[in-house]
């Protein structure tokens, strides 16, 4: 019955399908968190900077932004991230443009967090005397991190289906193989089942994982 | 502006947030230069490769007009085919019939849980199986069929969302004055319930029009974005630019969108006849909004 599997390297394409969500989560992760902390900063021009980015970025279609990287950053402007094949440029032209668009969802997230703490935390750090710096990364940013497990979960599920869009450039990841096979093969129903369940294997227990993780580590209040 | 998490400054503060701001501008001067270096060494700059766009109405009407059209066609027949099937699959899922709720759930997080992409790609092949459509017309059925299926279980959600926020003594006043349960539903809940979904209606709409990129990118359906590789290749390899002219289009008409869901959501939280309740427009709240009952579809926006 999965004798159409043959010959098709599925497992290799969703660990590309892993691999790129991983990067991109960290990738995100990192730049989200600078421009959240740009965002709350007391410098009006970040704060601008962060604004402005987040608008810009959630407003563009993540395809755009991948098909530039590719067409644009790439073949127009010959930035290949220090890869030399081209399946390794792809590959990190793709983590580029799945953290940069994926940052602005993160920040947003975060700061929705960081409205979580209580006011007089903030206001008891900056009694004691501490700096901007310091209430931000010792008193706000842990509680606001453990506040938002659960939408950040969200936005790793997201992450996770549109790592899809870098099929657009040749990333041979999941939905590129699909691709592929449902032109190929005469098992519309079979394979397009294959995929729905391979991405319900890798979003439903992230959702069920992160979920009980946000019950553990939510700050009683 | 001040804000809880720093003092309202003196000077030494002051000469410290100038010293950063400073700091800043050269650090985004550099990079301003870096990539303007790049784009000029690649003669992406000339005037020539942005002249098309400027002196003469031909690449907007032979590409990026048609485009946009096919862009907002998807968008539009995506929304008002997906909003009945999300209302009907969201009020499915908060049926008291256990045999209503758990199909309705079921459905809502299967098609939650796949990308859009994926479903598209599968309907395209559907329809070229099972189908004789024409491919022009079996593309966009495809984009549209894709987006309604995700679009319809995210806005069932919304819709959910919308009426769990109206407070339970609307229901027991409906049940005092005899009224059924499917008239409750119509005649008191979805209205009221309209009213604080319609900000992340609105906001869903940008995700539709965002995922319509999507079917010119695999399935080749010649939206907006797919307008970039003729033009590039008409033009002289103007790839930089005509990047730049279809995101601005994209950014103008979502942040239409955008500043009007949160127009809308400003406007229905002061409102007096409402709850005050509204479902929240995405992922990241706003400072205004904390006490406020609302509750928020985090559904991490999809693309």
């Amino acid at each position: 019955m999965f004798d159409f599997l043959d010959g098709y390297d599925l497992l290799g394409a969703f660990w590309v399908t892993v691999q790129l969500t991983v990067y991109s989560a960290l990738g995100s992760l990192i730049w989200g968190t600078l421009l959240a902390g740009m965002k709350v900063s007391p410098v009006p021009l970040m704060r601008g900077f962060a604004t402005g980015y987040i608008n810009v970025v959630r407003n563009i279609p993540l395809t755009v932004i991948i098909m530039f990287s590719s067409l644009g950053l790439y073949s127009t402007l010959a930035v290949s991230l220090g890869a030399t094949d081209i399946t390794g440029i792809n590959f990190r032209l793709a983590v580029l443009a799945l953290s940069a668009y994926t940052a602005a969802f993160v920040c947003e997230a975060l700061r929705s967090g960081i409205n979580t703490v209580p006011v007089g935390q903030a206001e008891a750090a900056r009694a004691l005397g501490l700096s901007f710096t310091q209430v931000l990364r010792l008193i706000i940013l842990p509680q606001a991190f453990r506040a938002v497990v659960n939408p950040l979960s969200n936005v790793l599920i997201a992450l996770t289906k549109n790592t899809t869009v870098a099929s657009a450039i040749g990333v041979a990841e999941a939905s590129y193989l699909m691709k592929k096979m449902i032109e190929n093969e005469a098992q519309l129903l079979l394979i397009s089942a294959v995929f729905a369940f391979g991405f319900i294997v890798l979003t439903l227990p992230t959702g069920l994982i992160l979920g009980w993780v946000s019950k553990k580590v939510a700050v009683k209040r | 502006m001040t804000s809880v998490l720093y003092d309202a400054q003196g000077p030494r503060a002051k000469r410290r947030n100038i010293l950063y701001t400073v700091l800043f501008v050269l650090g985004a001067a550099a990079v301003v230069w870096w990539v303007y270096d790049g784009l000029a060494s690649k003669h992406q700059l000339d005037w020539i490769k942005w002249k098309p766009f400027f002196t003469s109405s031909q690449p907007w009407e032979t590409y990026i007009w048609p485009g946009l059209q096919n862009t907002l066609k998807a968008a539009f027949f995506a929304l008002i085919i997906a909003l009945p099937l999300g209302a009907l699959f969201g009020i499915g899922r908060l049926s008291d019939h256990r045999w209503m709720r758990a199909p309705s759930g079921a459905v809502v997080e299967f098609f939650r849980a796949i990308p859009v992409l994926i479903l598209m790609l599968i309907a395209n092949q559907a329809y070229f199986e099972y189908t004789s459509l024409d491919p022009d017309t079996r593309l966009l059925y495809a984009v549209i069929t894709g987006l309604v299926l995700y679009n319809a279980s995210v806005l069932a959600e919304i819709v959910r969302a919308g009426i769990l926020t109206l407070p339970s003594g609307q229901t027991d006043a409906a049940k005092a004055i005899g009224m059924r349960k499917g008239q409750t539903m119509v005649f008191v809940l979805l209205p009221q319930a309209v009213t604080a979904m319609l900000p992340a209606i609105v906001s869903q709409v940008v995700v539709i029009v965002k995922d319509t990129a999507l079917g010119g990118a695999v399935l080749s359906f010649p939206e907006l974005l797919a307008s970039v590789r003729p033009m590039a290749a008409n033009y002289g390899a103007n790839t930089i630019a005509c990047f730049t002219i279809i995101a601005v289009i994209y950014l103008a008409v979502n942040f239409a969108l955008t500043s009007f869901a949160s127009w809308l959501e400003q406007r229905l939280r002061r409102a007096k006849k409402s709850t005050g309740a509204v479902v929240g427009t995405g992922p990241g709240g706003d400072l205004e909004t904390i006490g406020a009952p609302s509750l928020r579809i985090d559904d991490g926006h999809a693309v």
